[in-house]
């Protein structure tokens, strides 16, 4: 009988992670799906953005307020990681306290950890009221309407929450330990919960027992309902922001990419002595023809779905943008969330069928319009604005090429300038021949 | 101005079996814009004042393709640079400088990959160049004490990374050089890029160039300086709309260094 916490924290323990990692791979599945793009190069780069941007937080601070709040609620939520890994070792073989051999250096521990946790509650309370009270503009734009506003409150009650029940618990635990209770050792400095505790004056050593108990156990299973939460989440990005600062674009912002296919085809074209009406070669499989540009997630890079899965939807690209600060339809932030929403939707079309069948939807048009698109002046504002190298600009040009070269959609004005790009070398309608003019006026 | 300053062509060039020092890259505003024509010639004025010997390819340019990429017509795009790649090869062009951060930005960056790969730079980062090897001489003139604010154009700023080197001209001209709230990194777009300069903005409630002319206008500048033709268009049309243009005039770098020397 005496095993049965034991053997309920191991069950739930193990639920609590099978789940969320069933979830991961679902995830990785899912950005799978994109294109290869090759972004193994530069190792030693890809590293030391990794460790100044995601892991050093370098672009959060540009915006201090919102920056060295949310340093404080990430510090604070790694490090007290350390105590959740002693709450799993107690969890597991029924001890109290486990690391308490530490003496000192425990009490140190304990006491930076209720430090932080406070701080973490502060700036918690502080992120809410930016969202809900000043109601910061960002914040409020139509694509947060629902479940996203939603998301990042729940997400900040969560912590709330959670570092509540981690103080009550070490305020029920000190008055035991004073109490002299079985089992509670004297151990750890409590700088927070002391404050706390005196609120539990008077209670009986069973009721304090059960507090500490009940705060103990909701806090644990709250992290690990938190965990899997992530999945559901726009806070994925705790986990995804170091893979994707990792694999970030390392090009010069205003550098697009030359489309391969395309390449070969103009090489084609321009190579006197190729035949277009050649057989192809024995080799070569005739698949499809490639298509250009992207009109659908599945045609978009695994680094761009990486991109839409690991965005926190902070909104810093949309107030950057231009065309958003303008009234135009655009927004950064909904392009990645967009295709984010349309990426689950595939996946779980692959989970339901096995493979991928054919909905009736797409990524353009269904979620993303071509009004917004071509509000876009690619001007790599909102590149420069995400503080985990988001390039939701990469995603607006392939979705143009797709507009462009597939279904030839491009508003009028721009046919125009097209056109004349072909037929006389200048968007406008001069004759290249008048190109020297300038010179004798 | 072809009386004062020659421009010769690479053919020309070609023809008497010499190779000029760089490339003069003058792009469709430059050739066809009558404003942008103006930065044109004072440019090359103050490459001829340097004595650089330089050369244009004439009616051999075409478009770099940049509008039409970023557009999403990659095609275009492709076959624009694979012949202006062409021209520059069988010149055997090793260094391009031009006035236009979007031509700019393409030669650097999309050309090099279908084989265009040469040392490209912007005419601020050349003049700045010129100006160190002491072969320009830079001085404020009538412009001595003028209160000039800087636009970063988006593709020579965040796209390239390049802040320093018109910033460093303009301070030479001994101006009282003031930062918009927006600038550098932050810089707030003209309105012009990702070819919104050939259509009609999407429905909104503001036009871009005004948003940005505001920005400009709270430095009370005497003059807002740019380093790009479509910037240039469109902070000369915004300073209009708030009808200011009797006040403050929109100039690019090379514009100013040249009228300060009344050249």
């Amino acid at each position: 009988m005496q095993y049965i916490p034991n053997i309920l924290f191991v069950i739930v323990l193990v639920a609590g992670i099978g789940y969320f990692t069933k979830n991961i791979r679902k995830v990785i599945r899912n950005i799978r799906l994109g294109k290869d793009v090759d972004r193994s190069d530069n190792k030693g780069e890809r590293f030391k953005n990794m460790a100044m941007i995601a892991l050093g937080q370098s672009k959060m601070v540009r915006r201090p307020v919102a920056g060295i709040l949310h340093i404080v609620v990430y510090l604070g939520f790694i490090i007290i990681n350390i105590e959740v890994l002693e709450i799993i070792i107690d969890g597991i073989f029924g001890t109290h306290r486990i690391f308490a051999f530490l003496g000192g250096f425990y009490d140190f521990l304990i006491a930076s950890f209720e430090i932080l946790a406070l701080l973490v509650f502060v700036g918690v309370v502080l992120f809410w009221t930016r969202r809900n009270v000043i109601k910061l503009k960002r914040f409020w734009n139509p694509e947060m309407k629902g479940w996203p506003k939603n998301d990042g409150n729940l997400i900040l009650y969560f912590e709330m929450v959670l570092m509540t029940l981690f103080l009550v618990m070490n305020a029920a635990d000190l008055q035991l330990q004073e109490l002299g209770a079985d089992h509670y050792i004297k151990a750890g400095a409590y700088p927070v919960s002391q404050f706390i505790s005196p609120l539990f004056n008077g209670m009986s050593e069973g009721s304090l027992f059960l507090l500490e108990r009940s705060a103990w156990w909701l806090h644990i299973l709250g992290i690990l309902v938190f965990l899997n939460y992530l999945y559901f989440s726009k806070h994925l990005h705790i986990l995804l922001a170091f893979p994707n600062t990792y694999y970030g674009d390392l090009k010069p912002k205003g550098e697009l990419d030359n489309l391969e296919a395309v390449t070969n085809e103009v090489k084609l074209m321009m190579d006197p002595s190729a035949d277009p009406f050649a057989a192809p070669a024995e080799d070569q499989e005739e698949g499809e023809p490639e298509k250009f540009g992207a009109s659908d997630v599945m045609d978009l890079n695994w680094a761009q779905l990486l991109n839409a899965y690991t965005c926190t939807e902070c909104g810093r690209c949309t107030s950057e943008c231009p065309a958003n600060q303008t009234g135009k339809k655009l927004s950064p932030r909904k392009i990645m969330m967009d295709t984010r929403d349309r990426l689950k939707e595939v996946g779980d079309n692959i989970d339901k069928n096995g493979s991928f069948v054919e909905d009736g939807k797409q990524l353009l048009n269904d979620y993303i319009t071509p009004e917004e698109l071509w509000a876009c002046t690619s001007c790599n504002a909102c590149v420069e604005a995400c503080p985990v190298s988001i390039s939701p600009l990469s995603i607006i040009i392939d979705m143009r090429r797709y507009l462009v070269m597939e279904e030839s959609a491009a508003p009028t004005d721009l046919n125009n300038m097209m056109s004349n790009i072909e037929n006389n070398g200048a968007p406008w309608p001069f004759n290249q021949m008048d190109r020297l003019n300038w010179s004798n006026e | 101005m072809s009386e004062t300053v020659k421009v010769p062509t690479m053919a020309e060039y070609m023809a008497e079996g010499k190779k000029p020092e760089v490339l003069f890259w003058v792009g469709c505003a430059g050739s066809f814009d009558d404003r942008a024509k103006k930065i044109t010639k004072a440019f090359v004025k103050l490459l001829h004042n340097a004595k650089v010997d330089f050369a244009v390819l004439g009616t051999e340019e075409s478009c770099t393709g940049d509008p039409a990429k970023r557009a999403g017509n990659e095609f275009l795009f492709q076959m624009q640079a694979v012949t202006n790649v062409e021209v520059m090869n069988a010149y055997e062009i090793k260094k391009v400088v031009t006035a236009c951060p979007h031509c700019f930005n393409t030669l650097k960056n999309e050309y090099p990959a279908l084989g265009g790969d040469y040392e490209v730079m912007h005419h601020t980062q050349f003049l700045k160049s010129l100006l160190d090897e002491g072969r320009l001489t830079v001085t404020g003139g009538k412009f001595k004490g003028k209160r000039i604010t800087f636009h970063d154009p988006c593709y020579l700023g965040r796209a390239n990374n390049v802040y320093e080197a018109p910033r460093d001209l303009l301070k030479k001209l001994e101006v009282e050089l003031i930062e918009m709230k927006r600038c550098k990194k932050n810089g707030l777009c003209c309105g012009a890029g990702g070819a919104q300069m050939f259509k009609e903005p999407e429905p909104g409630n503001k036009d871009v160039n005004i948003e940005r002319t505001e920005d400009a206008l709270e430095t009370k500048p005497d003059i807002i300086a740019a380093g790009c033709p479509f910037c240039n268009t469109m902070m000369t049309d915004g300073v209009k709309s708030k009808e200011k243009e009797d006040s403050i005039e929109v100039l690019d770098v090379a514009e100013l260094i040249a009228n300060a020397q009344d050249l």
